[in-house]
């Protein structure tokens, strides 16, 4: 049972990888647009802020490594509002195979297609002049919180994905977690930011998220920042998870 | 076979807040006959066929498919069905031949591709089996819904208003397709809102009228309801399906049987 729920999964987690490799949008949107934020940003506004040391590259990819996912899990929501709305949905539930690798499958696929943009948005960034010390541990603690970033935000968008009526509503959600790293550390110190929107940038997921990425890849010392990075995606993580199993099983009510 | 029905219902009731839509429906599909439920819009038509395919739980009553309760044993009824929604129940990125494959694949099935294969052939896909779904015509997205449907020899098949949105050639294609079923020993349960769709393909057909079964029967014994015939001499007019098809070159009688 446990193997086929797997095979399943696997199955139609390359069914949805296709969406995304068949679909320009999705790659356009995903992996192009925070290269160019990453070129206006070091390029054109970098000059112009002080991050103390160090090169602004270094200090902002942590921060566009945040929004290629947020970017990236609008389009999650989508496919699954594709499949919603249109028939293959209700198919795949009346079929004998298991209910979770349905919503698993796109969460897999979500994984995979942000791990990639990642990939492709970090390979940019050393070709401007982004260099690390850290070492390969440092390097899979970086891995292990975007992935749990990742799936945290997965399941939020799987929220949306089943409930929307309508393709607008779906991608709208997404516009907020783009947002919010900019008001967080990720572009400029939260120091220079008049009181009411410092407390707010200071605690605020993003902020510990961004500098617990940005030490490790710096090879600092991570301190606090890293338990309460992990614990805001931990709790997101099972708020969303419950939140969104409890949306899928309200659709059979 | 078994003599046991491949559905049965009894009292199913279901309410969508104060909206009352199935109001104690009792219906029994004997095993390999092809059955209309016939109604209007709104009737309670794709609600029944939701319970039957344990998309939704019936407020009351029970109902049973190839044996099994919807409610108690979903695994097993899920594993003797096949859904073909209202909406073609179809990927539209992937191709014809890749939708086969995956359902195939899902099922868990040996040799998905030569499967895949097997079915475009019969199904006339072959030459549309590499492009894209969203490419096809309305026709050719229900055959491929069907053929996906027919993926592992399920014994009882659901078409929730399979011809619903498509023109007459498409409608003929479709109805060729289930006539073929009928002989293979599938149990087909059909949804339509058009009268000539359950004369056409139906061995038995059943009314449902707001919530309700109210006649149910082959269909000569549901024109034995009515007054008996009378004779009367009326000059034969075409009907305009007959002559669109005729104009388009289309000639749907090889396929469907003379049309009266």
């Amino acid at each position: 049972m446990t193997t086929d729920v797997f095979a399943e999964t696997v199955v139609l987690s390359k069914r949805s990888l296709r969406h995304v490799l068949r679909s320009p949008d999705t790659i356009v949107t995903t992996a192009l647009t925070p290269i160019a934020m990453l070129l206006l940003f070091v390029y054109v506004l970098g000059g112009a802020i002080h991050v103390g040391g160090g090169k602004y590259v270094d200090y902002l990819l942590p921060g566009v490594l945040l929004i290629t996912i947020a970017s990236g899990i609008a389009y999650t929501a989508l496919r699954l509002f594709t499949d919603v709305s249109g028939g293959i949905f209700e198919r795949f539930q009346s079929m004998p195979i298991a209910r979770s690798a349905i919503l698993w499958g796109h969460v897999a696929t979500s994984v995979v297609a942000n791990l990639v943009s990642v990939a492709v948005v970090v390979a940019v960034a050393v070709a401007m002049g982004f260099r690390s010390g850290a070492g390969v541990l440092a390097w899979l603690a970086v891995a292990g919180i975007l992935v749990l970033v990742t799936l945290a935000l997965t399941w939020l968008a799987v929220i949306p994905g089943l409930a929307a009526k309508s393709a607008d509503g779906v991608s709208g959600f997404s516009y907020p977690l783009v947002f919010l790293p900019f008001i967080s550390s990720a572009f400029v110190p939260t120091g220079g930011m008049p009181g009411p929107v410092r407390w707010f940038a200071r605690h605020q997921p993003v902020t510990s998220i961004v500098d617990t990425i940005r030490n490790l890849l710096a090879a600092h010392p991570v301190g606090h920042d890293g338990w309460i990075a992990v614990a805001w995606c931990v709790g997101l993580l099972a708020v969303a998870y419950v939140l969104a199993m409890r949306t899928y099983r309200r659709k059979l009510a | 076979m078994t003599r046991t029905p491949a559905i049965e219902v009894v009292g199913l009731t279901k309410s969508f807040g104060d909206h009352q839509v199935l109001g104690g429906v009792d219906l029994r599909v004997p095993s390999g006959t092809i059955f209309a439920l016939l109604g209007s819009n709104g009737a309670g038509k794709t609600t029944v066929v939701r319970i039957l395919s344990t998309l939704l739980r019936a407020d009351g009553g029970t109902a049973a498919v190839n044996g099994y309760d919807v409610a108690t044993q979903p695994a097993k009824v899920r594993s003797s069905i096949s859904l073909t929604g209202q909406f073609a129940a179809v990927d539209e990125v992937l191709t014809g031949r890749e939708n086969l494959v995956l359902v195939a694949q899902l099922r868990h099935l040996t040799g998905p591709g030569g499967i895949a294969d097997d079915l475009m052939e019969r199904f006339e896909l072959t030459d549309a089996g590499g492009r894209k779904v969203a490419t096809y015509s309305g026709g050719m997205r229900r055959r491929l819904d069907i053929a996906m449907s027919l993926i592992g020899d399920p014994p009882v098949l659901f078409l929730d208003e399979p011809t619903t949105g498509l023109d007459p050639q498409s409608r003929l294609e479709v109805w060729a397709t289930v006539q073929e079923l009928a002989g293979e020993g599938t149990t087909v349960l059909l949804t339509t809102q058009y009268l000539d769709e359950a004369e056409q393909l139906a061995e038995r057909i059943a009314i449902l009228h707001e919530g309700r079964i109210i006649a149910e029967g082959t269909l000569a014994e549901l024109k034995a309801l009515f007054p008996p015939a009378k004779v009367e001499y009326v000059e034969k007019q075409p009907t305009l399906e007959e002559i669109f098809l005729s104009v388009v070159g289309h000639n749907g009688s090889d396929k469907v049987g003379t049309r009266r």
